[in-house]
């Protein structure tokens, strides 16, 4: 009986320290409060992998010649033409922001989803040495970065939409279309809705993706030492993919509304 | 979790991120793979232009060097018809010259045969009297033939 209990109790304990170390792995460094919480290691990795792409990119950039490009500039330059093509075959008006941007959004979302390849505990290890007790290191786990630029992306949008089609036009979009004026607050709702399933369908999909892959990372690092390789690896390698798919698919669909946004409905 | 002030960081951040690419880091790259695809249209033209040219080239030599040949072997021509026409002119000659010793010898010994028979006459003449003194010196009074005698000589 007595033995039985005390199973249970370990059972329980174990199982408090689990969660515990799940839900420690799952929390951000924050400062202030309420709503001016601010997450710094979000905010520090993410604009730390900003001002890597910048510097290796400027680098490139100030070295790049017309003639036999090095090493680090046909990296760049394969990375360029790729979103230039991408660009190019999606976008089709005319825009100096489209193709830097997308290039910024394939980029930088890529490194901060690389962030998930560098081992759980080995980071906020490192920080726990130095004082810090709370560290999450994929930028794109934390909500606030997916919407930042989801969000960003949707003011870009209804900005390029009144700027193709006016203010007019696009009010005449928003209030005639697809029922025409008869039902106008369907139409108003469907707009609605159209719109906002962008931002958000963009950030949460992101998000999604890199916040149950981390969470499998922390899972998979519960495992006895001798077997994590093996799962550990497997889901690795799946993520090279994941995290290459999650950027291209973030970079994509913003040329794809922005295009859609450029493209005028009665014309 | 949940949206807070990060938010308003990360879309900073994120601003920030595209406005520098836009400004430093598309513009130089493209540009430079803009030129690099012109320089190399332009030497995949030059390097046709060169094939083409070299065709070019190939023809004219093949026909100057026709022309040469064709120019040589009228030039071997004339020069075999020259050297013919030389040879014979000097055959020509050196028969007339030929000729021209022949006739002057011939004169010459026709001279001296006749300058040969000339003093043979003389001569005959006088052995003929020598001969005939000294058959008649026995038979002729030389005083009472002399004026035969001297009738003859001066006939002779």
């Amino acid at each position: 009986m007595e033995g039985s209990n005390r199973d249970l109790l370990e059972l329980a304990v174990e199982k408090q320290n689990t969660t515990e170390y799940i839900v420690h792995h799952l929390t951000n460094l924050t400062a202030g409060e309420g709503f001016w919480t601010v997450h710094l290691d979000t905010l520090f990795f993410s604009a730390l992998l900003g001002v890597i792409f910048l510097v290796l990119f400027t680098w490139a950039a100030k070295k790049a010649t017309s003639g036999v490009p090095g090493g680090l500039q046909n990296f760049t330059e394969i990375m360029v033409s790729f979103v230039d093509e991408q660009v190019s075959s999606t976008y089709h008006g005319k825009s100096e922001l489209i193709a830097p941007l997308a290039l910024t959004i394939f980029v930088w979302v890529f490194l901060m989803n690389l962030m998930d390849l560098v081992p759980v505990d080995l980071l906020p290890l490192i920080a726990g040495m130095l004082g810090i007790h709370y560290l999450k290191v994929v930028p794109t786990t934390d909500l606030n970065a997916t919407f930042a630029m989801s969000i960003s992306v949707f003011i870009l949008i209804l900005f390029y939409s009144v700027k193709v089609k006016g203010v007019g036009g696009f009010a005449k979009e928003v209030f005639f279309h697809p029922f025409g004026k008869w039902m106008l607050p369907f139409n108003m709702l469907f707009k609605l809705i159209e719109e906002l399933a962008k931002p958000i369908s963009l950030a949460l999909r992101l998000f999604g993706n890199l916040y149950a892959g981390e969470l499998l990372f922390i899972l998979i690092a519960l495992l006895p030492w001798w077997i994590q390789w093996t799962l550990g690896g497997i889901w690795a390698i799946f993520h090279i993919l994941v995290i290459t798919l999650q950027a291209f698919i973030f970079m994509m669909l913003t040329i794809v509304y922005l295009s859609m946004a450029s493209e005028d409905h009665d014309h | 979790m949940g949206i807070n002030a990060t938010l308003i960081g990360q879309m900073i951040t994120f601003a920030l991120l595209v406005w520098f690419t836009m400004k430093f880091v598309w513009p130089p790259l493209t540009a430079a793979m803009k030129e690099r695809q012109h320089k190399i249209a332009e030497g995949l033209a030059a390097a046709e232009r060169g094939v083409h040219e070299k065709v070019l080239a190939e023809n004219k030599a093949t026909e100057i060097l026709k022309e040469a040949k064709a120019q040589s072997s009228e030039i071997l021509g004339r020069a075999e018809k020259r050297s013919s026409e030389i040879v014979d002119e000097a055959k020509g000659e050196a028969r007339e010259e030929g000729e021209r010793i022949l006739a002057h010898a011939r004169s010459e010994v026709e001279q001296e045969m006749n300058k040969a028979r000339e003093a043979l006459r003389a001569e005959v003449a006088v052995l003929a009297v020598a001969g005939a003194e000294q058959i008649l010196a026995k038979e002729v009074d030389a005083a009472a033939h002399s004026d035969l005698l001297n009738n003859l000589a001066r006939q002779l």
